[in-house]
């Protein structure tokens, strides 16, 4: 039987904030334990929350962007259940009534494809401490500084069809909670999280299958890993005449499994109500479009842009608006140089994303500034170096010897352009390479390239291609 | 030197004369505190040392002429309030050992105002309870008739005050915890506008219901009470951005041209005779006094204690999840798992009727049966306040019995729980909706006293405290003493 | 409504309360007693009725973005009954979790 796979999303991204969602406590990673867990995330006797405004903005700047409805009447609601990093026995979360309604985002599947996957919802909420489990005595540790840390929760409709797809979604989503600079989405830091609803269903099937939950990923790898795990224990499951109980699994990412954190189901019942420490928010209209005329170019307005001002191909445009970082390297590097936007995206699509991919290096802390590849690539289009010398200095960049220029000259690369001096070589090398020279003469016309590398061999690559190319043709009329 | 009879008013002249010291004050009301404290169980923590040390402080400010108008006067905090390095037991054994590392928001208002905090006072567990028999420390005894409850929840500071342990004290009013006791003990309590006070670092009991208060020997002590305690609080989201008017700028102005209303609804069965015998006395005071009296109807009166049963209770099984030995507070005994730690931990530190709530709530909150329950009830609440406002466009105040009894004996109530809520049935209206309510001294049955309970609408406290004080010029029920 | 003890069981766990076998009775007898009194919410029709969660109808007041607290570890941890290396200690946690419970 052929099997269609249904995912749904649930991701927690923490709002960039100096302080917590509910209290004046720092948010800082890192800390030490319980030295940023004020009166009020520890859930002292009598205190009370006070809500963060940034967290509403930056709410409500996710919601605008994602076209989604904002209602104008927002309610916290209590999530109660018992668990030790809970300090105050409930969460504040939101329930019905979240902040931002339905929405949605476009995702590139590949260079042709794009799909729309609906966004439910996307609520405000306070994020819980942590429990330590190194052995204190047969006891386990509880640190809260983490507790009441603003998360945004996005949920998305079940329309994503394989892990693939939910990569793509969860990068896009990722880009842009970066270009709104809601989050820093450091997902080492657990700023940005993931659940994942996957069922599967025979293909055509209408109904959805039951689904589990796989909790708290928190790499793009591994999210990809544990779908396709689920799904095809699930298949096999199904197909082996058994059936999928609807229950929370937890991904293993060092044994690439998801197991079932047994029978958590019977014991969830959440008591939602609304908050009574907490009046509703109340949002208007005008508050709303001011907050609009905050919102930065988002990705896809900016691949348009780069598709109409620079004549990108539109997979080339996505690839360099993905992220906010390179986006802003590319246009800062264009702005710098004289060489075409095609040749820029060349080089930072090609080898500038080759460099950073291996050295697991973020484009902000590249060792290269924009202006630094703006003037090499300058050097390029000036015919001071050509593009294979180009890729030397760009080593020697990369490694921290200096500006384009300085490297072109201490190391003595600028291109012979000279036609005198390209002669005497080229007469040279002719002249010392008579076998050849007669092989050409006879008909041996591949022996051409033989002579242009004996020219850059002399030349160590400097010599003008070009003119090498005019110059020998002509000796050898 | 007798000084107990004294209001916060005639203090503060003698203080600011220099006829009397507060460090003398304070001592006069330690004094009485350890002779009389022990029969009534009114105090649970003494702040003896503290207490001085702050009087001292307030003479020095008096000295300099630093001094605000209450600026010496000792008082007492309900337990509940969170009160830095001090313990806030809030009545239960769960919080026995809990020394607040924080102050209140009506903690540091005091404190500002230069007063003297002589002790906290007993209350029922987690101010929940009629009686004060809900208490981790015994009960509180009548001063009226040592065999009777005081009312409650703050039934420690209304009989701390009206056995003049201490002129003045806070109370907090979620079903009619502060109205109830004053009513009981002869004393003058006023629960304001939801909102008006901060409810940071007090105590959480029902988050949309508790408000905090003050008890005192006057309306006019009152309202210079209030005007200390009220105001907006950055640190709670509910309190409300209102201004703060001078609450004795209209204590005497005549009462005529007010329309006063009363409810048929609080006249019908379960009022006790003599209790409505002295009560229309006191619609009838007021009458001579200027104003026009009127019955109104309050229709949804008697689904006010079913909805509040559900609301109050829901409210405090959240909020009191947070008590589960692992920050603070008790600790169950060698717990063997996390689930034990938990269950044992409430089971053990919590009282039979905090339990009962818990329970209550948490049921009427579980998947299946919030709809019947929880919203029912939010519906209820919602007629409930609109009966209210129909009323207040016709009436400024309205007037009635406090509750439906005088004190009752110790003991009486403790076995049926039902008949121990009805006893708050015509001061829960006033928390569902959110409204100033207040109590004052109208009369005696059986040598037992009664309360005239006097409601307004929202941050109309300063009308309550004008009727009040009227009333107070024409009676003398409220210089009554046990 | 009649509650049985299995009802008030069930609560009380999920509440996290551990009733004695002598205070049981008497909270099955009292809380059926409530519920009926409860229960009296039932004799008015309130369709169409806005449920009422707050007295104040208005919009929260929000807080500006500042840090203005400072580490009081040591002070909020003077009342804490277990803790070591200035984490409150608990009997293990089987299982780990973000924020979603689980069962123990």
């Amino acid at each position: 039987m052929e099997w269609e796979t249904v995912i749904g999303l649930e991701v927690h991204v923490q709002l960039s904030t100096h302080s917590k969602i509910f209290s004046g406590a720092a948010t800082a990673y890192g800390a030490d334990p319980n030295t940023q867990a004020c009166a009020i995330d520890l859930g002292m006797p009598g205190v009370l929350p006070v809500l963060n405004k940034k967290t509403v903005e930056k709410a409500l700047m996710f919601g605008l962007s994602i076209n989604a409805e904002i209602s104008n009447k927002s309610v916290f609601a209590r999530k109660n259940y018992f668990y030790p990093d809970l300090p105050k026995g409930y969460q504040i979360s939101q329930y019905e009534l979240p902040i931002v309604g339905k929405g949605h985002l476009d995702i590139q599947l590949d260079e042709n494809t794009v799909k729309r996957v609906g966004i439910t919802r996307a609520h405000l909420e306070e994020d819980a401490g942590k429990s330590l489990h190194e052995d204190f005595h047969g006891q386990s540790g509880i640190d809260l500084n983490r507790a009441g840390t603003p998360l945004l929760e996005i949920v998305s409709e079940p329309d994503l069809r394989s892990a693939k797809e939910a990569v793509a979604y969860l990068k896009t989503l990722h880009s842009l909670v970066r270009y709104l600079d809601i989050s820093d989405g450091n997902m080492q830091e657990g700023s940005f999280r993931c659940d994942a609803n996957v069922s599967v269903r025979p293909k055509g099937e209408t109904k959805f299958g039951t689904r589990a939950e796989i909790k708290n990923v928190n790499s793009f790898r591994f999210v990809e890993r544990a779908i396709n795990y689920e799904v095809a224990r699930q298949i096999e499951l199904l197909e082996s005449g058994g059936t999928v109980i609807q229950e929370t699994r937890l991904y293993d990412a060092e044994r690439n499994e998801t197991r079932s954190m047994r029978g958590k189901e019977e014991a969830n019942d959440y008591r939602y109500f609304p908050d009574p420490d907490l009046l509703p928010i109340i949002i208007d209209d005008k508050t709303i479009e001011s907050i609009r005329t905050t919102l930065p170019e988002l990705p896809w307005q900016r691949r348009e842009r780069f598709q109409s001002d620079f004549g990108l191909s539109h997979y080339d445009s996505y690839c360099l608006s993905l992220t906010r970082e390179m986006a802003e390297f590319f246009e800062a590097t264009v702005k710098a140089t004289q060489a075409t936007p095609k040749i820029v995206a060349n080089w930072i699509l090609g080898d500038f994303s080759a460099y950073l991919n291996k050295e697991q290096t973020e484009i902000s802390e590249s060792p290269l500034s924009p202006q630094q590849l703006a003037q090499l690539l300058d050097r390029i289009a000036d015919n001071t170096i050509s593009g294979k010398i180009a890729k030397t200095v760009f080593d020697a960049m990369w490694a921290g010897e200096g500006d384009a220029d300085k490297i072109i000259s201490s190391q003595g690369l600028t291109q012979i352009s000279d036609s005198s001096a390209l002669e005497k070589i080229i007469d040279e090398i002719l002249l010392n390479n008579p076998n050849q020279l007669a092989q050409y003469r006879a008909g041996g016309e591949k022996l051409f390239g033989y002579f242009v590398g004996q020219i850059m061999k002399a030349t160590q690559g400097k010599a003008n291609p070009q003119q090498v190319n005019e110059l020998l043709k002509k000796k050898l009329g | 030197m007798s000084l107990e009879n004294k209001t916060l008013v005639e203090l503060s002249k003698d203080l600011t004369a220099k006829k009397v010291s507060s460090v003398e004050v304070t001592q006069f009301y330690l004094d009485r505190i350890a002779q009389h404290n022990p029969a009534l169980n009114a105090f649970i923590t003494v702040c003896n040392e503290s207490a001085l040390a702050e009087a001292k402080e307030a003479d020095k400010k008096i000295a300099s002429g630093h001094a605000g108008p209450l600026t010496g006067i000792p008082y007492a905090h309900k337990d509940i309030f969170c009160t830095d390095g001090i313990k806030t037991s809030c009545g239960s054994k769960m919080l026995d050992n809990f020394i607040a590392p924080y102050d209140a928001t009506v903690t540091t208002k005091f404190k500002e105002a230069g007063m003297v905090m002589i002790g906290k006072t007993n209350m029922d567990e987690f101010a929940m309870g009629s009686s004060n028999e809900n208490s981790f420390y015994g009960p509180v005894k009548n001063p009226w008739d040592h065999t009777r409850i005081p009312g409650g929840s703050s039934g420690g500071s209304a009989a701390a005050v009206a056995a003049r342990l201490v002129p003045a004290a806070t109370g907090t009013d979620t079903g009619g915890s502060i109205r109830q006791p004053a009513s009981m003990c002869n004393i003058t309590g006023i629960k304001p506008t939801y909102g008006r006070v901060s409810r940071y670092g007090m105590i959480a009991f029902a988050s949309s219901l508790d408000q905090g208060g003050p008890f005192a020997q006057t309306a006019e002590d009152a309202a210079l009470l209030l005007n200390i305690m009220a105001g907006h609080d950055e640190k709670d989201s509910t309190s409300v951005i209102h201004d703060v008017p001078d609450y004795t700028a209209e204590l005497n102005k005549p009462l005529t041209g007010l329309t006063i209303g009363f409810a048929k609804e609080h006249f019908a069965s379960g009022l006790e005779n003599d209790v409505a015998v002295v009560i229309q006395e006191a619609i009838a005071e007021l009458q001579k006094l200027g104003a026009t009296i009127k019955e109104i109807s309050l229709p949804n009166t008697h689904l006010a204690v079913p909805a509040y049963y559900v609301i109050a209770p829901a409210e405090c099984s959240s909020n009191l999840a947070r008590y589960d030995g692992v920050r603070y507070g008790y600790r169950c005994e060698n717990p063997k798992n996390l689930d034990d730690l938990y269950c044992r931990t409430r089971g053990e530190g919590f009282g039979l009727e905090i339990k009962r709530r818990i329970i209550v709530g948490t049921y009427a909150l579980s998947s299946g049966y919030y709809d019947a329950y929880y919203l029912k009830a939010q519906k209820i609440r919602r007629l409930i306040s609109n009966d209210y406002q129909t009323a207040f466009k016709s009436v400024d105040l309205i007037v009635g019995p406090t509750a439906p009894s005088p004190a009752f004996k110790l003991g009486e109530k403790v076995d049926d729980p039902v008949s121990m809520y009805l006893s708050d049935i015509y001061t829960i209206g006033v928390n569902l909706a959110g409204l100033p309510g207040m109590t004052i001294p109208a009369g005696f049955v059986k040598s037992l006293p009664i309360g005239l309970q006097l409601i307004a609408n929202y941050f109309d406290e300063s009308r309550l405290f004008n009727a009040a004080h009227q009333f107070q010029q024409a009676t003398d029920w409220h210089k009554k003493t046990p | 409504m009649a509650l049985s003890e299995t009802d008030v069981k069930k609560v009380a766990h999920l509440a996290r309360i551990a009733l004695s076998p002598e205070e049981l009775p008497s909270h099955i007898k009292n809380l059926s007693k409530i519920i009926d009194l409860v229960e009296q919410m039932n004799t008015v029709d309130t369709t169409g009725i806005e449920p009422m969660a707050h007295p104040q109808d208005i919009t929260q007041p929000l807080r500006d973005d500042i840090v203005t607290e400072t580490n009081q570890r040591e002070k909020m941890q003077r009342c804490a009954p277990l803790t070591e290396a200035g984490l409150y200690l608990v009997p293990k946690v089987i299982e780990d979790r973000s924020n979603e419970a689980s069962e123990f």
